[in-house]
């Protein structure tokens, strides 16, 4: 009877959380070194050299950063509304890592291959804006509060288009399941057919992810620092951790979605003996490495031109894409 | 009692909970974020009964989009919360009575189906070997596809009469033509002139 019990579900149990752990560290790991990637590569397209000086390189800068934040005294505004002032941060970063749950980085990889793979991860970053609206709400002040409404209306606005752009790849699939799309582009990858939807959804990750050109929610010229002005140390950067989370997130949406996952860009020998799972990480830092370089070359947005970016260009632009993807298949009998 | 009983007692019991403290909590926002929980709640009892697809709609439209607005809505308000609980006990009576009703009418389907309900084994989620998007889609847009299209086209006219009801006409709209900005050279924006010292323009 013990026995089981333990097989059915304790050791199930034990596996996936092993399994999440694993993941989670991971992540967290090697955000520390996106995060370097990203001061960088900004340092290096302004003829500087960045962070040099802790580690060899600079390269345990971001270790160095982190502990630092932790070890500060936590401000929290007599006026705020405390509770949820200290829940905003976990809000963002525990959404961000959770998404991590579905993501497959190699053939059969992913802590949970369930059927609605994508689906799971639209909605999780739609959820991201509530870390954001939380946080300049509570914070009981003018410039976090501008920042949240910011947000709020720009991330409903990019969900419409990057929900577009996913049915887009869906139609081509068939399937909610992320390794049936990856598996589905053996023979060419969708950011081939459907170029135009990867640089929409590339703009729409950016402003999804608030980053520059689209970080008017902490915009600093106008905003102070936007929804973080009143975060200080420790949820400071728990707040930090869930906006780079979010971001390496919808590098891997990319690459799955567009760029074949862990598959190697031709099937031939040299290539196909790499693991999938360094084509899968490569391919993220491509992807990570256009955001920081996006982040470096093209100047902020107006407010009213992020709005009919996305609501006047994209969102027709992407449903017009729909329709004929639909059409196209279903013309050359290609529908699945 | 099965892991799935559990998690169903556990789901149920916080969407109750949460569902009470929408309407009992003083303050709006916290409200809000309790029907977010809600929301949470009932999508995993969505999952529970192997409808993972209307779960994750769930989360996608209510949370992702209706509750956002609503806390948009919500934040923005300047009230004062002591004033706004104090009615509470004023329409409690007219809430008990439709709360009744409901409970009532709710006892009636169930006490005359329940008959129907034994004699018919419950109806499967979705049916075998087929994932629920695709038994979703097979339905809605093959036997029900007039009545989507009619629950599109309202909820068209709902947003266009939304907008020309809230839309006051302006004698100065602020239009931008971004074709025009662009398109102009600094030829047509700047110009060269030359003043004499002392001269002006």
């Amino acid at each position: 009877m013990d026995s089981v019990f333990f097989d059915t579900y304790v050791w199930p149990a034990l596996i996936v959380t092993a399994h999440s752990l694993a993941i989670i560290l991971a992540l967290l790991v090697s955000l520390a070194f996106f995060m370097l990637a990203d001061r960088k590569i900004w340092a290096a397209a302004q003829l500087r050299k960045g962070p040099t000086m802790v580690g060899p390189f600079g390269l345990l800068q971001s270790f160095a950063d982190i502990l630092k934040y932790l070890l500060k005294e936590i401000i929290i505004p007599t006026t705020a509304n405390k509770p949820v002032f200290i829940l905003a941060p976990f809000v963002t970063m525990f959404l961000a890592l959770s998404g991590w749950a579905v993501i497959p980085v190699n053939e059969g990889w992913a802590v949970a291959d369930i059927n609605v793979g994508i689906l799971y991860i639209f909605a999780i970053s739609s959820l991201g804006v509530y870390g954001v609206i939380m946080g300049g709400w509570a914070s009981n002040s003018k410039y976090p509060f501008l920042g949240a409404l910011r947000s709020a209306a720009q991330m409903v606005s990019y969900e419409v288009s990057i929900g577009l752009v996913i049915i887009t790849v869906l139609l081509c699939v068939g399937s909610l399941n992320l390794t049936d799309i990856v598996l589905a582009q053996e023979t060419v990858w969708f950011a081939v057919p459907l170029f135009p939807m990867f640089v929409v959804f590339f703009i729409s990750a950016l402003a999804e992810t608030n980053r520059p050109p689209f970080d008017l929610p902490e915009d600093e010229s106008a905003l102070v620092a936007g929804f973080m002005t009143e975060y200080s140390s420790t949820l400071y950067v728990v707040f930090m951790i869930g906006e780079l989370a979010n971001i390496v997130l919808m590098c891997a949406m990319c690459t799955i979605l567009f760029l074949g996952g862990w598959l190697p860009p031709v099937d031939i020998a040299p290539f196909n003996w790499v693991p999938g799972v360094v084509w899968f990480i490569l391919k993220m830092g491509l992807m990570f490495f256009m955001f920081a370089m996006t982040k470096v070359i093209v100047p902020r947005y107006r407010y009213d031109q992020l709005m009919r970016l996305g609501w006047k260009v994209f969102l027709p632009l992407t449903l017009v894409w729909v329709v004929l993807t639909a059409g196209f298949l279903q013309y050359f009998g290609m529908a699945s | 009692m099965t892991l799935t009983s559990l998690a169903f007692y556990l789901f149920a019991t916080v969407a109750v909970a949460s569902s009470f403290m929408v309407i009992s909590s003083r303050n709006p926002v916290y409200s809000v974020l309790f029907l977010i929980l809600t929301f949470f709640n009932s999508a995993g009892l969505f999952v529970l009964l192997g409808a993972e697809f209307l779960a994750l709609i769930l989360v996608v439209v209510y949370v992702g989009a209706v509750a956002v607005l609503f806390l948009f809505v919500v934040m923005m308000l300047d009230i004062d919360f002591a004033e706004l609980s104090e009615g509470f006990l004023q329409y409690m009576p007219i809430g008990a009575t439709v709360g009744l009703i409901l409970l009532l009418e709710l006892l009636l389907v169930f006490g005359a189906s329940s008959s129907l309900v034994d004699a018919n084994p419950l109806p499967q989620a979705t049916p075998e070997g087929m994932t629920n998007a695709e038994a979703l889609g097979r339905v809605l847009y093959t036997e029900y596809v007039y009545f989507f299209q009619a629950a599109g086209a309202i909820l068209l006219v709902a947003m266009i009469g939304a907008i020309v009801l809230t839309l006051v006409p302006s004698n100065n709209p602020k239009k931008q033509n971004i074709a025009n900005q662009t398109a102009r050279t600094r030829d047509e924006a700047t110009e060269n002139i030359d003043i004499e010292p002392g001269q002006g323009i």
